[in-house]
């Protein structure tokens, strides 16, 4: 028997959050300590597992580190986890982020011991998404995370909390709903649940009880709603602007990519014929999404809700990348999940910084901050010229292969002309991370600022760390590219292309 | 005469007179409740004893000893047993006749045991009528107003249901010339559409039978008792009607409606389709409804006529599937177990925080989660099992019992009842994020007794434990369904 890696990196956090729950007399500082150990094992172990996972071409959409068990006999439903190269830079995406949020929470002291249990139970719903194989798996953690965030939201958030997580709630679960039809029409038609055996039979040989169309886009609306795409978009810009800092942080880092983890991993894998043929018309909802979305963020005058606006706009380039169905595009748009979730990540950190530091958070009313907070201001800019896809960053490697991706792609007709106005997108961007960079940190400084702290000791840390991954996928992208290909060109012979 | 396979209803019914007996004798009444579980164990026992053996009928085919009926004995001693462990600090409310209010539990639980095994009409009729009258008792035990107001509702209401389905029985029996379900099977196999088309009776029967059981299980349009009642009944008993006697109703619908009309198929196409446009009108109408409720009794009330709908999906599936499959009654089996795991969790906690408040209202239950953090925890999980989220056992009955019905042709009833679900998380939540998020009213701490408490950690466990592993259960379950007479 086999150490088992999966299973312990996803359960770990939920083992720590029952200890933190349940173990009386815990102190504030103990609590903290575990929070950091029940995430710091995970990652540990992600990266190990990043480095012993094997590379070769030969191995190409093999799953490593397998673990299977039987689990309930009726519905033919197994306990069944792996990574692939698809899943294995979200893996450790999640562990990553898990372990920095924590460092991020240091500072909050309202009900600490729900507060962790809770973030350390969203972490391991996350990760158990990215690993499960298990359809009855898949969706099983994909739904606990509802419950962390309602409860992370609506206690530690702030503004208009218990509406926007009540909103968050009922849009992810009419999402979910969908999705469950989806997978229960799917699961009668193939009679399994297995997502390895279904993709290898091809799902045309089946006999379905609905048009497998219908199948295919009750499982994409499900995804639509997290990724999000427009018109489900609603519930981000409310559930980012109200949530705690860190949990912005995991909601734009890992839990969107849920959305476009699913799309690849179902929608197209196991659907190829169908995505070819609505190809057109989900790119054509992606450039929608990038225009959209970068349009309304130019209009924005809360810092945190602008940020929000922002990821609608980048996961645009995700959806564009996964439906213009060519290999450079698909690997674009895996690597654009990771780089964004670092991206938008660090974005929403240095966010929550500002508005800690500062007691502020209308745009109109910040200036001159880089005085008082020299550290933050350039760390900030760093984030956002990632964001806007400046070389050297994780930002640029990523939005330039879902761009040439999508540009050279032979399966959608007419892609060039979305790709261009796709591409209009960035010169928005640029806009809006330019004037809020502009509108926070340059201009006279402002007296209510003086005495305004900079970013301490531990915040440098966790936020050197964030800019640390973004300049290292920037500058050698192929860490991260050698893996996700041989998650892709799987997904590329099964489309045929 | 085998009186052996009869055990565990005569074992309940000796215990049930002993309690009255002993009521006399005892000083401590505590004691009353120890003799009360030892009924139910013992005749659990016996229950467990006869698993596995051969189905028999016994008493002239009058009742039936299979795997179905063993399967719902065991499930409504396992809630009968939890109902009296959480009426030990309630029962405090009514100073006299406690010994009589634990006789009748067992006896009411008696008349479902026998519901779930009856075999032929005039036993069913028989059945059904010790469940209710035990239950008409009940109701009206607290006698206050309100209390007495929902007895007598409930009384009325129910008599004139039992007229009802007595009338339907009648009709089919007119048809048929016979009681026996497998009897009026074999007259019914042979007729033809245009046969029953041109003498409508038999058409008619059936719908005056759904509409009785339909008061029993609380679907939609035979609900207009639910709320009154459950808000105005001891909560305990409030419990055992929202769980034993919807689970009852189902039982005995189930075996009638397979036994006897399962052939031929346009008949089950038929009631199946009734069923499912009923479910879909239950759980919308139960959902909606539920929202604007301040009481939370009632609020439950509510949400457990939409998971009769929910349950009524399992029921369509089995008129819709052709004859001798048995998947549409083991998830049914299935979601009643689950069911009545968490709406017993449910209402425990609530009898738990209620009785220290005397108030069901919810906004009453602000900062409970300070107050009383492990009790709302338990009422917490409920909850989120009553909306069909995972890890809870709610998400695993609701996978497995609209998996059967995709099977069936029945996606557009799927799609209506998880959005149904969807709606529903936004009233079970709300319940939540009072307790949880809220300002309490005072700082002081809801204690629970130790018999709440354990109560509340057995049925919380069962909803985690079938939520996670549910493999076990489920495979009972299809056996329950598959020994079937």
């Amino acid at each position: 028997m086999e150490f088992s890696y999966l299973s312990t990196i996803i359960f770990l956090p939920a083992v720590g959050a029952i200890i933190i729950a349940f173990v009386p007399n815990l102190t504030q500082r103990l609590i903290r300590y575990l929070a950091a150990l029940f995430t710091l094992i995970p990652l540990a172990l992600s990266i190990f597992l990043f480095f012993v996972f094997d590379r070769s071409m030969g191995l190409a959409g093999a799953v490593q580190f397998e673990e299977k068990l039987a689990w309930i006999g009726a519905i033919n439903a197994n306990y069944h986890l792996g990574v692939d190269g698809l899943s294995l830079p979200l893996v450790i995406l999640m562990a990553l982020l898990g372990f920095l949020v924590v460092l991020i929470s240091w500072k909050i002291d309202l009900r600490l011991r729900e507060y962790f249990a809770w973030l350390l139970l969203l972490e391991t719903s996350i990760l158990g998404v990215f690993c499960a194989l298990d359809l009855l798996l898949f969706f099983l953690f994909w739904e606990i995370e509802i419950i962390p965030m309602f409860f992370l939201i609506s206690i530690w958030g702030s503004g208009r909390k218990e509406y926007s997580a009540m909103k968050y709630v009922v849009y992810t679960l009419l999402g979910s709903a969908m999705m469950l039809a989806g997978i229960l029409s799917f699961y009668f038609t193939t009679g399994s649940l297995s997502l390895a055996d279904i993709a290898q039979d091809r799902i045309g040989s089946y006999t379905a009880v609905i048009p497998l169309a219908a199948i295919f886009f009750l499982l994409f609306t499900g995804f639509a709603v997290k990724l999000p795409v427009f018109p489900l978009h609603n519930w981000l810009p409310d559930a980012h602007t109200d949530a705690p800092t860190a949990v912005s942080v995991v909601l734009a880092g890992a839990l969107l990519k849920m959305g476009g983890y699913g799309m690849i991993r179902l929608c197209v894998t196991i659907f190829p014929d169908i995505a070819r043929t609505y190809a057109p018309l989900l790119v054509a909802l992606a450039v929608v999404s990038v225009l959209y979305g970068a349009a309304v963020t130019l209009r924005q005058k809360d810092i945190k809700r602008m940020i929000a606006y922002s990821s609608i706009s980048h996961m645009g380039y995700v959806l564009l990348g996964i439906f213009a169905l060519s290999q450079v595009s698909l690997v674009g748009a895996s690597l654009q999940m990771f780089s964004h979730g670092f991206i938008t990540g660090l974005l929403f950190a240095m966010a929550g910084l500002v508005i800690h530091n500062a007691g502020e958070r209308d745009l109109a009313k910040f200036g001159g901050l880089v005085r008082q907070m020299p550290v933050i201001a350039v760390v900030f800019s760093v984030a956002g010229l990632a964001a806007l896809g400046l070389p050297s960053t994780s930002g640029f490697a990523a939005e330039f292969l879902v761009f040439v991706g999508s540009f050279s792609s032979t399966a959608v007709a007419g892609i060039q002309v979305y790709t261009i106005l796709a591409v209009l997108g960035i010169v928005i961007t640029v806009g809006y991370i330019l004037w809020m960079l502009q509108r926070v940190f340059y201009g006279p400084a402002l007296e209510k600022f003086n005495g305004t702290r900079d970013a301490d000791t531990l915040e440098k840390v966790t936020i050197f760390t964030f800019v640390a991954v973004i300049m290292l996928v920037g500058i050698y992208p192929a860490i991260l590219t050698d893996i996700i290909k041989t998650g892709i060109v799987p997904v590329m012979s099964l489309l045929g292309g | 005469m085998n009186l052996e396979l009869f055990i565990p209803e005569l074992s309940l019914g000796i215990f049930a007179l002993a309690v009255i007996l002993l009521d006399l004798f005892i000083k401590r009444k505590g004691y009353l409740v120890v003799i009360s579980l030892a009924g139910l164990v013992v005749s659990a026992a016996f229950t467990i004893a006869m698993w596995g053996g051969s189905s028999q009928l016994i008493f002239n085919n009058m009742l039936a000893v299979d795997g179905f009926a063993l399967f719902f004995k065991l499930l409504f001693l396992g809630i009968a047993a939890l109902v009296i462990l959480s009426s030990v600090d309630y029962v405090s409310r009514f100073s006299r006749f406690q010994g009589e209010y634990y006789a009748l539990v067992l006896l009411s639980t008696l008349g479902m045991m026998l519901m779930a095994a009856a075999t032929e009409l005039i036993s069913l009729y028989v059945a059904l009528e010790l469940a209710s009258i035990s239950l008409y008792i009940l109701v009206g035990f607290l006698k206050d107003s309100r209390s007495i107001e929902a007895s007598l509702k409930y009384l009325l209401l129910g008599a004139v249901a039992s007229a009802v389905l007595l009338y339907g029985m009648a009709l089919i029996f007119g048809v048929s010339g016979k009681t026996q379900l497998l009897e009026i099977a074999q007259t019914v196999q042979t007729l033809s559409l245009e046969g029953v088309l041109s003498s409508p009776a038999l058409i008619l029967g059936i719908v005056l039978l759904v509409a009785g059981f339909g008061f029993k299980m609380a679907v939609v349009p035979f609900h207009m008792w639910v709320p009154d009642v459950y808000e105005g009944a001891p909560t305990p008993i409030t419990a055992y009607l929202s769980v034993a006697s919807k689970a009852a109703g189902f039982a005995i619908i189930l075996r009638v409606f397979f036994s006897s009309f399962g052939l031929p198929e346009w008949l089950s196409l038929n009631w199946g389709l009734i069923i499912a446009v009923l479910s879909a009108i239950g759980m919308t109408w139960g959902n909606v409804a539920a929202i604007p409720q301040v009481n939370i009794k009632r609020m439950l009330g509510y949400s457990s006529i939409a998971q009769a709908g929910y349950l009524m999906v399992g029921l369509a599936v089995v008129g819709f599937s052709p004859a001798g499959n048995i998947l549409g009654q083991s998830t049914v089996l299935f979601f009643l177990a689950c069911y009545a795991l968490t709406n017993m969790g449910a209402f425990i906690a609530i009898i738990a925080i209620s009785d220290k408040l005397r108030s069901d209202q919810i906004s009453d239950y602000a900062g409970m989660g300070k107050r009383s953090p492990i009790v709302s925890l338990g009422l917490t999980l409920c909850l989120i099992s009553l909306i069909g989220m995972p890890p809870a056992a709610g998400f695993m009955a609701k996978f497995y019992i609209f998996s059967a019905a995709v099977q069936h042709d029945l996606l557009w009833l799927v799609v209506i009842a998880v959005i149904n679900s969807a709606i529903s998380a936004y009233y079970y939540l709300r319940v939540v994020k009072v307790m949880w998020l809220n300002k309490p009213a005072s700082e002081e701490k809801v204690p629970s007794s130790g018999a709440l408490r354990l109560a509340l950690a057995i049925s919380c466990s069962g909803v985690l434990l079938l939520g996670i592993i549910p493999g076990y259960i489920m495979r009972l379950a299809e056996l329950a369904a598959r020994m079937f007479t």
